[in-house]
Formats: structure tokens, C-alpha cells, sequence
């Protein structure tokens, strides 16, 4: 069978704001590009971001400064984020934000007509030396949905070309190592398409999907690490997870960190507000991290609330009724649906749920990915004719933790970055890589093993049987001889699966056969997470070990590189060299 | 208890079918989208769409015992009051109005198209400071109720004007995003969004009948933001 080729100048792979924000930057330089998004682009995951993007817009602070941001950062990261980027992302963010409200973002206001910002999550002001800071732009508790609306909207009035409710099956990749395009699928037709192309941009998002309970949405099943992975092309630091603190008990759905910003605080069940022992400053707005470990101690120490004490509660109701209708107002609603609970009368049962995936395709700030000479060490390489932002990405911006409202600046200064990289490489005239008819059928072998498949289990059971091992061995606490027994669970599932069965074979909008392709990416990235997670023998960030309960900054203080070729974990230097700025030195990290 | 999903595919069936199945949900209320993920369990043939489970993606609109909503923040005992007790069938059908590709999922395209009609974007051609458009808080406030659309399109399939006319008549949600830029402070295009809509059908089609407020899962008011449209269309006629 030979299929169809259309060819572009690029492809965009994903229509959440990483893409969205690049393809702009391309559909107005006027090259032949493309965005292929598995749903309409507004159904992104971004779309559900809620409290806002962090930047020193100095709006809430006239004497803002993006050092400070970049400060705070650097300190989350544990700091194992690269101080290069961090130093990029902080000081080009101002611009990237304004140009959002350019374009059309519905930004909350202050009384001076500026961007609302509110304090986030380890925020601080003059290195951390000058107590809390505001700097979480925010248009209500509704900023993802604001600024993916906005992107869309911008997309259309430049005319982007969208393949929407097209799946990206894998990388079309030559005998040089050079990437020649993507596979995908048209969901509503079913017909399989080889997306030729100068540059392929995975903008995919995450894969919180690996655990049975996270906030992200059904369709963040990690499908750009999924095909990086099987292209041969390593993942860095993906046994970091972020836990945020504050999922709905027993929903999974997140309530934003912007609530403990509008001065909500958690209370365990004695209604003590406990975060005042663990950090004794920044309290509720301690790191992610800490907030979480922190929760999970009092429920492992019995004072958790409820039933069966498994989750402790945040509580909002003496902030009133006005700022809590006016401020998070989508709150109210997703607590009323979700937790039964009025947060103007009563706290919201909360407990620490999966949520971000700081690991990713280890990139530069121009989006480009990169794989090491030997596999899992030696001395970076570009990867020809990939590039990679967002979520997906690994650029490291957020090292071992992510602070609140940095995803989305993430999203929007990497991609407007690659766009910008990759529209000056076309001007000079990059190359299309060839592949051969080999290269094409070896990226289509998979979704013929699904179309072939006669019996074996079904993709239900075993993605159930891969949410709940990596829930239980791989969560906020993690241990050695745990971990290890995931380990050659997670073998023994890749077994499994490689045997599932697909039943349904037909074309039309076959959502069956979606989520087979998917089951296949979410066994990739929580096999990488597994072995990555078993083997950083310290803990650092969101990577928390009984067995290594310290920082290990004499062996640790770096990347993990995980090759898929030899399932070997090595280590990558940090960069620890801004340009304009004096390296931020590791210290202890308190809050 | 009993579920009623409505079923076709194109590949197969001459005529689109009701196929019932019997549910455990352990008495529990779920939404809806949980459901509907049981059943795709028993059958994984089932085709709906989904992503964000929370309410603000707006892939999930579908019909369920007769009214429009968002499958993943509708809860069983809200829809169908005593189907748990089995008392009566959970029914669900795709959104009215739209072609149907398969089972539940139907085709946008006229929707998205009648959306892109209203230039949904901000054009200010003036050129822009560095830093933000100033806009006061007052001037803001003017978007809530507006923007906040998901374009679930479960106004414009409940909406009898809509049916008759997809082409001609824009519809509630394209109407609203519509007047989100009219409202909009820092646009600097209203006369020429308004020349648009100047005509017999894009927006005077609409019949007042407000079936597309009683349905939107976010509590928008599209008709309230029609009927302001129309004021500034007579304004200017003036
Ligand atoms: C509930 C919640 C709230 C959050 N709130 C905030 C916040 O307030 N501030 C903040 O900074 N961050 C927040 N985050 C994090 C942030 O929203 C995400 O990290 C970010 O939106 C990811 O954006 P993205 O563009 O990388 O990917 P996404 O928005 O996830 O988009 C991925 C895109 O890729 C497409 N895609 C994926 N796989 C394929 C495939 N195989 N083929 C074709 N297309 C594909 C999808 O269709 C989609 O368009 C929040 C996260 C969650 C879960
Ligand atoms: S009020 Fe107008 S737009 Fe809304 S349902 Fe009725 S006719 Fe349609
Ligand atoms: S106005 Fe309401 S019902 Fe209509 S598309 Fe928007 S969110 Fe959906
Ligand atoms: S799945 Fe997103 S609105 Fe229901």
C-alpha cells in the first residue's frame, strides 16, 4: 500500500497554545505550513488552564523585574533548569505577553487599565529577599481558555492551514537520523496521509494519562514522546512529575493554585492551617512540591479529612462571595459540579493529583531537539528537521519542578521562538530530508499491527492495568524496591500490548482504533518515567525517594537522558551560564 | 439501568438505530460522559467525542432526553431524574441539525463556518504601544458573559432559526462571539462589523424564542448580546 504525500514547508503538531503560537508565527511569514491537531484546536488542553501566565509585566509591582522571576525559577527548578533558558523565557516574556493582549486576550484589569496579576506559588520579590510578589497575569480563573481562544482567533485571520481531528501516528525518519515529515491519520475518514515536510514541530502537550488520577485531559496521552521514543530520539528528566496540590478529591479536576494566591489556604482535619509548620514564609504558597509532600504527610499521619481521611480541604469562604464570584468564578462552578461543595459556604476536599510533565524532547530556545552522541552520554546533537515546544518539550525551564503560570509563558515564548527559528532557516534555504519507501512503511508498521490484530486483550483493560501501576509505584513518594517492581511491571505490560487487540476495524471517526494508538504512547512514556524515576538515586523537586530522601548536587545536579534504544539512563550538563546575568548559584531551598 | 445511545456508521448502516445496553454504575450519579465511557467498554464500536471532562473544551455536546448539554458536567439524576431507580432510560442522541458522521458525533463545519463569518477576532489596525492596550476595569467587565464560549455548539443546534437557515442565519454562538468584539474596547471595527450583519438573515432570523439560553452549559445569554447588536444596528441607522 502506498499512500498519499502532501508536502509543506512545516508541519505544527499539536493546536494547543505551544503550536498555536508557532504556526501564527509561520502562517504570517507566509511559508506553506500546517497544523494537525487530533481535535478542533479550542479543545486543546490548554484550554483548561486556569489561573494565568506568570511574567514581570510590572503591572501589579511597578518595580517588577524579570531577574526576580528568573530567581524564583531557577529555585523551583531545584535547580537543575537550564539558567540559559530560564534568563530567555523571563526577559523575552513581557513582549510575548503583550502581544497576547494584542491580539485579543480578555486580560483582567486594574483600576490603571493594566493586566491583573495575582501572587502564585513561590513568587517572590528582589531574589527572594523581598517577601511575596504578584505576578500571574490572569483573565479570571479562566486564562487558558482566554488565551487558546485568542491564538485560534489570530490563526484565522492569518489562515492557517488546520488539519483538524487528524492523529500523528510517527515520525517519518531516513537512514541519516534526519526527520522527513509525520505520519497521521484523518479521524472522520480514516485515510493515512505522510505529512512531508522541511520541519516537523511536536507541540503535543503532556501525558498525565500514565496515571489512573490527573488533572490533565482524556486526550493528554503523550503521543510526541510516544513517537520521539520509537524514532530513537531521547527524553530528559521525565521522571519528574508535578503533583499539584490541589485536584478535587475523587474527581481528578484541578482547582487552580490562583485560589491559595486570592488567600484560600489548606486546613487538615482538626482545621489547623498546617502549611505554617512546613513553610513557615511562603506557607500555602510554598512550591508545588512542598505544598504536596507537605499534604500527603498529614494524611499519612492521620489528619486527613473525610471517610476514610485521604485528603485534606482548602478552605475559600471567608474571602466572600464577591471576590470569589469575580475572581474564580470558574472555580465555583467546576466545586459545585465536581465536589459538591459551594466554596462561598463550605472548603473543597483537595489531595495531591498528577498534573505536568516537566520532562520532555530535550530542546534549545529555538525548539530544536536534541539527542547526545552516544546514546544516553557524550556531547549534544541537533536532530535534523525536529523541533519541539511546550509541554512535550524539555528546554528545561522547569527542571525538577514547575512553578505555577510558567507553562504558559513557556508555551507562548518557545513557540513564537521556533516559529521565528524556523521561518529565518527556510529564508536560507532548509532543506527537505528524502526518505526512502523503507522509511515510510517502517513509520506505518504500528498502525498496521493494530489493523491486523486477530485476538488479545483490549486496550481498555491493559490501559487501566498501566494507570493503576504507575498510581501505585510511581506517585508523590517513591521508593527503590518499588519502583523496581513497576519496572518489569511496565516490561511485562510492553509484552501485552504489543499483543492487544484492535476489534473494530472500520474507518469512519473510529475512535477505537484512537485510542489503540494512543495505549502504545502512554506505554512509552511511563516506561521512561519508570526507569528515569528508579534510577535518580537522590531526591530533588517533584522527585521525592524514601531510599534517597536528599539532594545529591554532587552526582545529581544534572539532566537524566533516557535512550530508548538501550533503555540506559545517562546524565546531560545543566546550563549554568546566562547571558546577561550572574549564575544562580544551588542553595537550600526553603519556603 | 438503561441506556438509549443513538448508532450509525456510515460503513455499515443504511439507517441510523437506537441500540439500548444495560449500565452498572453501582448507583452511583455519574455524569453522563462516565456513561457513556461503561458502555464504550461493552462496546468499543461507540463514537463520541471528548477531551477535558470538566466542562470547558465544549467537544462533548450532545442531546440527552431531549436537551442539548455537555455530556462530561451533566449528571445523570439532572437529565433523567430516576433512571438510577429505573424509572426510565438515559437517552442520547447527537446534537440536532448537523449531519451526523457516526453514532455521536456530528459534522461542525457549518457551525465553524457561520463562527468565522463574524470575523472572530480583534482588528485594531492603530499601532500598538509597548506594553498592553489600556482597558478599564469597567470596559472589561463588558466581556464577561462573552467570551467565555466554548463553541460547544449546543445553542445553535437547539435553536428552530438555525435549522431552517445554517447557511443564512449566523446563529446564537457566532452571534455572540460577534458582539464579544463589538463589546470589546479595544476594537476598532464596529462599523464594518455591523455593515455584516446588516441584512435580512444573518441576525434578524432570530425569533426571540431563546432556546439557546435555556441550553448553554456555561449560562451565556446569546439572545441578551443579539438583542444588543440590534440596538446598535438601529442606533446607526438613525
Ligand atoms: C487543569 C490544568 C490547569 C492548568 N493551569 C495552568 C495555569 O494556570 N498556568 C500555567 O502556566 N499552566 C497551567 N497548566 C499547564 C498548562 O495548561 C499546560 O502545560 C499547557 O497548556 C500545555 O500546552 P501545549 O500547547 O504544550 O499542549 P496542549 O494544550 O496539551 O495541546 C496539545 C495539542 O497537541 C495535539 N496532539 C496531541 N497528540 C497528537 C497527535 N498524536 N496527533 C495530532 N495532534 C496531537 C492536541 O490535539 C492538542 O492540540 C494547567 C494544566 C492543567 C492540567
Ligand atoms: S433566541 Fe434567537 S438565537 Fe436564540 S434560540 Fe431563539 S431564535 Fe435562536
Ligand atoms: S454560547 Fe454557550 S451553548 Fe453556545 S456555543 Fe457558546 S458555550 Fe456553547
Ligand atoms: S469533555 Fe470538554 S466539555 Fe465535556
Amino acid at each position: 500500500m502506498s499512500i498519499r504525500t502532501i508536502t509543506f514547508d512545516a508541519v505544527i503538531v499539536g493546536g494547543g497554545g505551544a503550536g498555536m503560537r508557532a504556526s501564527l508565527q509561520l502562517a504570517q511569514s507566509g511559508f506553506k505550513t500546517a497544523l494537525i491537531s487530533k481535535v478542533f484546536p479550542t479543545r486543546s488542553h490548554t484550554v483548561s488552564a486556569q489561573g494565568g501566565i506568570t511574567c514581570a509585566i510590572a503591572s501589579a509591582d511597578p518595580n517588577d523585574d524579570w531577574r526576580w522571576h528568573m530567581y524564583d525559577t531557577v529555585k523551583g527548578s531545584d535547580y537543575i533548569g537550564d539558567q540559559d533558558a530560564i534568563e530567555y523565557m523571563c526577559s523575552v516574556g513581557p513582549e510575548a505577553v503583550f502581544e497576547l493582549d494584542h491580539m485579543g486576550l480578555p486580560f483582567s484589569r486594574t483600576e490603571e487599565g493594566r493586566i491583573y496579576q495575582r501572587p502564585f506559588g513561590g513568587q517572590s520579590k528582589n531574589f527572594g529577599e523581598g517577601g511575596q510578589a504578584a505576578r500571574t497575569c490572569a483573565a479570571a480563573d479562566r486564562t487558558g481558555h482566554a488565551l487558546l481562544h485568542a491564538l485560534y482567533q489570530q490563526n484565522l485571520k492569518h489562515n492557517t492551514q488546520f488539519y483538524n481531528e487528524w492523529l500523528a501516528t510517527d515520525l517519518v525518519k531516513n537512514a541519516r537520523g534526519q526527520v522527513c515529515g509525520v505520519i497521521a491519520m484523518c479521524i472522520e475518514t480514516g485515510e493515512v496521509v505522510f505529512f512531508k515536510s522541511k520541519a516537523t514541530v511536536f507541540a503535543t502537550g503532556g501525558a498525565g494519562r500514565i496515571y489512573a488520577s490527573t488533572t490533565n485531559a482524556l486526550i493528554n496521552t503523550g503521543d510526541g514522546v510516544g513517537m520521539a521514543l520509537r524514532a530513537g530520539v531521547p527524553v530528559q528528566d521525565i521522571e519528574m512529575w508535578q503533583f499539584h496540590p490541589t485536584g478535587i478529591a475523587g474527581a481528578g479536576v484541578l482547582v487552580t493554585e490562583g485560589c491559595r494566591g486570592e488567600g484560600g489556604y489548606l486546613i487538615n482535619k482538626d482545621g489547623e492551617r498546617f502549611m505554617e509548620r512546613y513553610a513557615p514564609n511562603a506557607k500555602d504558597l510554598a512550591g508545588r512540591d512542598v505544598v504536596a509532600r507537605s499534604m500527603m504527610m498529614e494524611i499519612l499521619d492521620g489528619r486527613g479529612c473525610g471517610p476514610n481521611g485521604d485528603h485534606v480541604y482548602l478552605k475559600l469562604d471567608h474571602l466572600g462571595e464577591e471576590v470569589l464570584h469575580s475572581r474564580l468564578p470558574g472555580i465555583c462552578e467546576l466545586s459545585k459540579t465536581f465536589a459538591h461543595a459551594d466554596p462561598v459556604k463550605e472548603p473543597v476536599p483537595v489531595v495531591p493529583t498528577c498534573h505536568y510533565m516537566m520532562g520532555g524532547i530535550p530542546s534549545n530556545i529555538h525548539g530544536q531537539a536534541l539527542r547526545l552522541s552516544g546514546g544516553h552520554e557524550g556531547d549534544d546533537q541537533i536532530i535534523d528537521g525536529l523541533f519541539a515546544v511546550g509541554e512535550v518539550a524539555c528546554v528545561s525551564v522547569h527542571g525538577a519542578n514547575r512553578l505555577g503560570g510558567n507553562s504558559l509563558l513557556d508555551l507562548v515564548v518557545f513557540g513564537r521562538a521556533a516559529g521565528l527559528f524556523i521561518e529565518d532557516g527556510l529564508r536560507q534555504g532548509m532543506e527537505q530530508a528524502e526518505p526512502s519507501r523503507d522509511d515510510i512503511e517502517q513509520a506505518m508498521s504500528r498502525y498496521r499491527r493494530w489493523d491486523e490484530s486477530k485476538k488479545g486483550e483490549s486496550v481498555t483493560s491493559l490501559r487501566k492495568a498501566l494507570q493503576q501501576t504507575m498510581q501505585n509505584h510511581f506517585g508523590v513518594f517513591r521508593k527503590g524496591d518499588l519502583m523496581a517492581e513497576g519496572v518489569s511491571m511496565l516490561a511485562d505490560l510492553r509484552g501485552r500490548i504489543a499483543e492487544g487487540h484492535l476489534d473494530d476495524k472500520s474507518k469512519a471517526f473510529n475512535t477505537a482504533r484512537v485510542e489503540a494508538l494512543e495505549l502504545d504512547n502512554l506505554l512509552e512514556v511511563a516506561q521512561a518515567t519508570a526507569i528515569a524515576a528508579e534510577g535518580r538515586k537522590e531526591s530533588r523537586g517533584a522527585h521525592s525517594r524514601y531510599d534517597f530522601p536528599d539532594r545529591d548536587d554532587e552526582n545529581w545536579l544534572c539532566h537524566s537522558i533516557f535512550d530508548p534504544a538501550t533503555l540506559k539512563l545517562g546524565k546531560r550538563a545543566v546550563n549554568f551560564s546566562p547571558k546577561t546575568v550572574d549564575t544562580f548559584q544551588p542553595k537550600v531551598r526553603t519556603y | 439501568m438503561k441506556v438509549s445511545i443513538y448508532r450509525y456508521n456510515p460503513e455499515t448502516d443504511r439507517e441510523p438505530y437506537m441500540q439500548e445496553y444495560e449500565v452498572d454504575t453501582q448507583g452511583k450519579d455519574l455524569m453522563v460522559l462516565d456513561v457513556l465511557a461503561l458502555v464504550k467498554e461493552q462496546d468499543p464500536t461507540l463514537a463520541y467525542r471528548r477531551s477535558c471532562r470538566e466542562g470547558v473544551c465544549g467537544s462533548d455536546g450532545m442531546n440527552m432526553n431531549g436537551k442539548n448539554g455537555l455530556a462530561c458536567v451533566t449528571a445523570l439524576s439532572i437529565v433523567a431524574p430516576g433512571v438510577l431507580e429505573g424509572k426510565k432510560a438515559l437517552v442520547i442522541r447527537p446534537l440536532p441539525g448537523l449531519p451526523v458522521i457516526r453514532d455521536l458525533v456530528v459534522d461542525m463545519t457549518m457551525f465553524y463556518n457561520q463562527y468565522e463569518k463574524v470575523q472572530p477576532y480583534l482588528i485594531n489596525d492603530t499601532p500598538a504601544p509597548a506594553i498592553e492596550r489600556l482597558q478599564s476595569p469597567e470596559e472589561r467587565e463588558k466581556l464577561d458573559g462573552l467570551y467565555e464560549c466554548i463553541l460547544c455548539a449546543c445553542c445553535s443546534t437547539s435553536c428552530p432559526s438555525f435549522w431552517w437557515n445554517p447557511e443564512k442565519f449566523l446563529g446564537p454562538a457566532a452571534l455572540l462571539q460577534g458582539y464579544r468584539f463589538l463589546a470589546d474596547s479595544r476594537d476598532t471595527a464596529r462599523d464594518d462589523r455591523l455593515s455584516r450583519l446588516d441584512d435580512p438573515f444573518s441576525l434578524f432570523r432570530c425569533r426571540g424564542i431563546m432556546n439557546c439560553v435555556s441550553v448553554c452549559p456555561k449560562g451565556l445569554n446569546p439572545t441578551r448580546a443579539i438583542g444588543h447588536i440590534r440596538d446598535m444596528l438601529l442606533e446607526r441607522a438613525i
